[in-house]
This record gives C-alpha cells, sequence and structure tokens, in this order.
C-alpha cells in the first residue's frame, strides 16, 4: 500500500512529481488510521504555501488531522469532488482521492523515499 | 495499568478490529468502519460486545424500600419482567450515573451501571444502605451482549428457538438454553429494535459466535454505537450527563416519577440550561466542548457532535442557557472555525425502538 512510484512525508501525504508540478493526497495509511472520511477542507486555489504549512483539514467520525503542504509552491488546482464525496479517500487515497495540485516554486527537497516512508509506518 | 478485557478481545483482535482504551477496558471502536456498522444497524442487524458495563446486584428483604431512595426509578410498583431506566442523583440533584433497574426477584435488583461510574456507584451504594441490604459488584461475572437492528427479533427467534414478539419495550425474560442461562430484555442504545442479552461470563464466547453464525447478523464496535446514540437522542454519562446537570436539564424530566423520597429529588427539576439537539450547516464536525454563541452572546457547550451516516449531514447536543434555549439559530465556535447550527428535536431519526412486534 505504498506505491513506489511516489515520495511521501512525515506527516502522511503523498507527492507525485509531474514537470514542475505536484499532485499530492493523503496515504493509505493515513486515511485508514483516520477511518471513514466525512469532511475535507481544500485549500484554496492560487493560494501560496511553504512547505510543511497547514493547508487543510481531514475529519472523520471520530478524529479530525491537519494536512501539510508537502512542497512550497502555488496552488493551482484543488479536487472538488471531495467536497461532496470525501470518502473517495478512503477508497482511492493514491487516485480518485487526490487533495491538491501545486505548482513548484522551489526545489523539492525533504521528501521521503517508498521505503523510507515503510519505515516510518512500520514504526508508528 | 493493565485493561481489563471481555470474554471477547482475543476474537475482536482476529477479526481485524481497531480496540481502544475505553473506561479502562480493551474495548472494539470499529471492525470493517463505523459508517458500514451504523447503516447495517440500521437496515438489518449487528452484535455488540458490551461486557464492560456494570451489573450491580442490590439484594436483602428491604433492598426496594432502601434503594428507592438512591435511584430515581420507581421501585414500590416494580414488578420482576419490566425494567426501568433512571438515575442515581447526587444530594444536588445532579447525575451520578443512569442506569436500568432489572426486578430479578422481589427481594433482588440487578442495577446496569456505566463502566466509568461503576467504583463510585458501588461506594455511594454502600455508603447509603444499612447492613439489610447487600450490594455485590457482579460485573466481572455477567457478561453483556447487544443485539440491535430491525432484524434482531428475528435472528433472536431463530437463534433460541423461542418466541419474543410478546416480548414488550423495557420488558424482559429469563430463558435457559442448552447449558446457557440467559436474561433478554427488549432495551439497546442505538434507537433501534433491540435487545440486550445478559449471559455468564463463561458462556459469552459461546453466545457470539452462535449469534454470529446468523449471515445477517454483523459486528459493530463502541464507534457506530455511538454515531447511532446520538442519531436516536440518547444522552451518554461524561457528555451530555454528568455532574453539573440534573435529569430535567437532560431533558429526562419525565421519567422522575417515583414517590418516594430519594436522594436528589428536591433539586433534580431545577433547570439553568437544556439540552438541545442541533443540525449543523456543511459537512464540518462540531466536537464536545465546543463554544455556542446566540447572536455574540456565550450561550452554552457542545456535549457531543458526530456526522449522522443515516442523514448524511452533522448533528450536536449542546448544553444552552435557558435563556437563549428557545432560540433557532445558534454558531459554534472552534478556534477559527465557525458553523453555523439550527435547533432540532429529539431524536434526530426515529428508528424501529419502540415498535409494536406482537401484531
Amino acid at each position: 500500500m505504498i506505491p513506489d512510484n511516489l515520495l511521501y512525508t512525515r506527516s502522511h501525504e503523498w507527492v507525485k512529481i509531474q514537470d514542475n508540478t505536484i499532485l499530492a493526497g493523503i496515504t493509505f495509511f493515513a486515511q485508514e488510521q483516520l477511518g471513514d472520511i466525512t469532511f475535507v477542507e481544500l485549500p484554496e486555489k492560487g493560494k501560496r504555501l511553504e512547505q510543511g504549512q497547514e493547508m487543510g483539514v481531514v475529519e472523520s467520525v471520530k478524529a479530525a488531522s491537519e494536512i501539510y503542504a508537502p512542497v512550497s509552491g502555488e496552488v493551482i488546482d484543488v479536487n472538488k469532488d471531495l467536497e461532496i464525496t470525501p470518502e473517495l479517500i478512503n477508497q482511492d487515497p493514491f487516485g480518485k482521492g487526490w487533495i491538491v495540485k501545486i505548482k513548484i516554486t522551489a526545489e523539492v527537497e525533504g521528501l521521503l523515499s517508498p521505503d523510507e516512508y515503510a519505515e516510518l509506518v512500520e514504526s508508528q | 495499568m493493565d485493561l481489563l478485557t471481555t470474554p471477547l478481545t482475543e476474537t475482536h483482535k482476529r477479526l481485524g478490529a481497531r480496540l481502544t482504551n475505553f473506561a479502562g477496558w480493551e474495548m472494539p471502536i470499529q471492525y470493517q468502519g463505523i459508517i458500514a456498522e451504523h447503516l447495517h444497524t440500521r437496515s438489518k442487524a449487528c452484535l455488540f460486545d458490551i461486557c464492560h458495563m456494570g451489573e450491580l446486584l442490590v439484594t436483602g428483604r428491604d433492598a426496594a424500600p432502601e434503594l428507592g431512595r438512591l435511584v430515581t426509578h420507581d421501585l414500590n410498583n416494580a414488578v420482576p419482567g419490566k425494567c426501568s431506566y433512571g438515575f442515581i442523583l447526587t444530594s444536588s440533584g445532579t447525575v451520578q450515573d443512569d442506569l436500568i433497574i432489572y426486578p430479578l426477584e422481589r427481594d433482588q435488583f440487578m442495577l446496569v451501571v456505566n463502566a466509568s461510574q461503576k467504583q463510585d456507584d458501588l461506594i455511594h451504594l454502600q455508603d447509603n444502605l444499612s447492613s439489610r441490604v447487600k450490594v455485590t459488584d457482579n460485573t466481572m461475572l455477567t457478561g453483556k451482549l447487544d443485539l440491535q437492528g430491525p432484524e434482531s427479533l428475528s435472528v433472536l427467534e431463530k437463534f433460541t428457538g423461542q418466541n419474543f414478539n410478546d416480548l414488550k419495550y423495557f420488558h424482559f425474560r429469563k430463558i435457559s438454553l442448552p447449558g446457557l442461562d440467559l436474561i433478554v430484555s427488549r432495551t439497546g442504545y442505538t434507537g433501534e429494535l433491540g435487545f440486550e442479552l445478559y449471559a455468564p461470563w463463561g458462556g459469552i464466547k459461546e453466545l457470539w459466535d452462535m449469534i454470529l453464525e446468523d449471515p445477517r447478523v454483523k459486528p459493530a464496535g463502541l464507534g457506530a454505537r455511538d454515531t447511532l446514540r446520538l442519531e436516536a437522542g440518547l444522552p451518554l454519562y461524561g457528555h451530555e450527563l454528568d455532574l453539573h446537570h440534573t435529569p430535567a436539564e437532560a431533558g429526562y424530566g419525565f421519567v422522575l416519577k417515583s414517590g418516594a423520597c430519594y436522594m436528589g429529588k428536591d433539586k433534580a427539576f431545577n433547570v439553568n440550561e437544556r439540552l438541545t439537539g442541533l443540525v449543523i450547516e456543511g459537512r464540518r464536525t462540531p466536537r464536545k466542548n465546543d463554544r455556542i454563541l446566540a447572536g455574540d452572546k456565550m450561550a452554552g457547550m457542545v456535549t457531543s457532535g458526530s456526522f449522522a451516516p443515516s442523514l448524511g449531514h452533522c448533528i450536536a447536543m449542546a448544553y444552552i442557557n435557558k435563556e437563549y434555549s428557545d432560540q433557532s439559530s445558534f454558531s459554534i465556535h472552534r478556534d477559527k472555525v465557525i458553523l453555523r447550527a439550527a435547533k432540532a428535536g429529539l431524536p434526530f431519526y426515529k428508528g424501529t425502538a419502540r415498535m409494536n412486534t406482537s401484531g
């Protein structure tokens, strides 16, 4: 449940690099820990984010968890489907449950490889 | 401190449940998911391990009059076969615990209390009962499984081979299956037609397996139990009921019918705040202790909030100062989040709990 072609953060976001943009969401592990997701607060399009800055919130029946910008950049798209069907994150966290598309404004660094992320999950 | 375990803790682990510490017990929160378990309870039937709840036995020739001075239940008119809901109150009229009392015999009462309050309840009873009445903690001898949902009656009749369609709401019956004595009570905490089953601790695993053999029944955890009871508008101790509020404030003045002079009676009807149902605009969930404003005036606090799976939006219960409790809309505040809420009648969702099954 940790795809090879993605990078990860210590706060359980995944990142898919596509040229000068990235697609991000929360990992299978993160959605499993939260349980049934009932609400997602998305960042606004055009918003500039610093890596590690809070960019939204994911709520489940029992818990709520902030999500953090995995890279620095500008929000160029958000997954509007999550406003009506937040459970897409449970059903397909790495696909239809994507959260945000960010245009990179700085070099991407400090992300975890799939192996490093697997180790992090193992330890939790 | 090690957590207490039920006869089913290992079974829950094998079923892939997520376990949590609930009032000192290691209990399942969910198996496949809270929403799925919630919806299955509303449409078919689910089985809940509720062995953590306390069972206290009060016995003795004077048990009825003496216990009747410590609970709001009308024990003068208690008859075996009919149970009742009520409270143990403090001398200030606030709620020490909420409980169902089962008159097993004329002089023998089973009190089913919250796990979190049991030790305090025991001390309170022992301090206030005479030596002619005996209190025994049977929690580790008596297990409890809740079978809840519209199919529960048919499931119960199938595995017992007996009829229960004539067992009315808040009535109970003792039955014997081969090697297993049960109390079957037509009660529950989900708003659906359902039964609470009491069995000896050692028979619980067998009972659980027997019921789950029926393909209509799925196991459900305390997560779904909480969303179900909230939709049904039922209070939870530590949230809607506590040492700061009277039964009347919680909306339960109507159960205070006992003619006995029980502890706290003179203050039990005092009302400063009213427990109020709120429907939330949008999908964001209010949580316990979020502040409630009426206009720009502090009006109260949220006691429970959740996404309501059977309704598709968020709901909450809150204590609202009586000065503002007749207003129709409020705002809920937590950090920088502001939610809009409209007052709603309880229950939020009316299930099959009280349905007439005798045809």
